[in-house]
């Protein structure tokens, strides 16, 4: 009480000129600009697999789409386990809160164990980063991309700890939506790059 | 968002269709289509499972217009990227 309180005082009277909050409007500027950093790529991608006579995709057994398909499910469920935890402190469960933030850092952190098999049995298969097109645009995506989970999971992860310690509550869990645009984010930019590289 | 409460059943519905869709899709890919079938329909599932994380996950769907401009003028920015090499993809095919 005493911290809804104190909030609430170094909060503005006035409505801000904006209706939008400063920290969602910075979150929604940040994921244009990861829009244009992830578009470049997939763009140039898109590019030069239809123009390149030279692109040579590997085979589906060096590819593994059924270990790609469950990575797929893993980050959707984690998705999903995130709006939980938003649902969960809009209406100040906070034990449910904690409980579906660590799946979804726990399916994050299974999603890099598994990736982190993927790479060691293509690069033991002959496919690295400068063995041609593919490979280089493969562990350049997913590379990003799988850094952009370590990211998420360090955000989630500060916004677990505060949660933990009593931070959030109804009516104030902003960061804990900031962090769902981010991971959901991470999520949508998978959804296109699973059909690029495993599928066709 | 801020004064509503979180439609759950609506987040469930949308991870059941993001689950079946993910299955389709790998199904499809099994079918080994040409790939003028296959690309369009990879791509607009794809699109749609975007659309359903974007709009419902990330709650764009209550979202005013300020933060939808953002977000097209990435999308925007991206598409100009692709379509401006368009007409070379179509020089460099044998």
């Amino acid at each position: 009480m005493g911290e809804k309180l104190m909030s609430e005082s170094a909060a503005p009277s006035f409505p801000p000129s904006t209706p939008i909050p400063s920290g969602k409007l910075g979150m929604w500027v940040f994921l244009s600009s990861e829009i244009m950093l992830f578009g470049a790529f997939i763009s140039a991608f898109i590019v030069l697999r239809m123009g390149s006579p030279n692109f040579g995709v590997p085979s589906e057994e060096i590819m593994g789409r059924p270990l790609a398909t469950v990575n797929t499910f893993l980050l959707i469920l984690s998705s999903f386990t995130m709006v939980l935890a938003l649902a969960a402190i809009q209406r100040d469960d906070r034990r449910s809160f904690a409980r579906n933030m660590i799946a979804t850092m726990g399916l994050g952190i299974l999603f890099l164990i598994v990736k982190m098999f993927e790479y060691h049995h293509k690069i033991s298969e002959g496919l690295t980063i400068s063995s041609g097109l593919f490979g280089s645009f493969y562990f350049t995506l997913t590379g990003l991309h799988a850094l952009h989970i370590i990211g998420g999971l360090v955000f989630n992860g500060y916004v677990l700890r505060n949660g933990l310690r009593g931070r959030y509550s109804a009516r104030h869990h902003e960061r804990v939506e900031y962090a769902g645009l981010y991971w959901h984010f991470v999520d949508l930019v998978w959804v296109i790059l699973f059909p690029m590289f495993y599928l066709v | 968002m801020d004064n509503q409460k979180s439609p759950v059943p609506l987040y469930a519905a949308v991870f059941g269709g993001l689950a079946l869709l993910t299955g389709v899709t790998v199904l499809l890919s099994y079918l080994h289509l040409s790939h003028r079938v296959a690309i369009p329909l990879a791509a607009l599932i794809a699109l749609t499972k975007c659309t359903l994380i974007a709009s419902v996950f990330m709650h764009l769907k209550w979202e005013g217009k300020a933060i939808r401009a953002l977000l097209f003028t990435g999308l925007f920015l991206v598409a100009v990227l692709v379509l401006a090499v368009l007409p070379d993809i179509g020089v460099a095919r044998p």
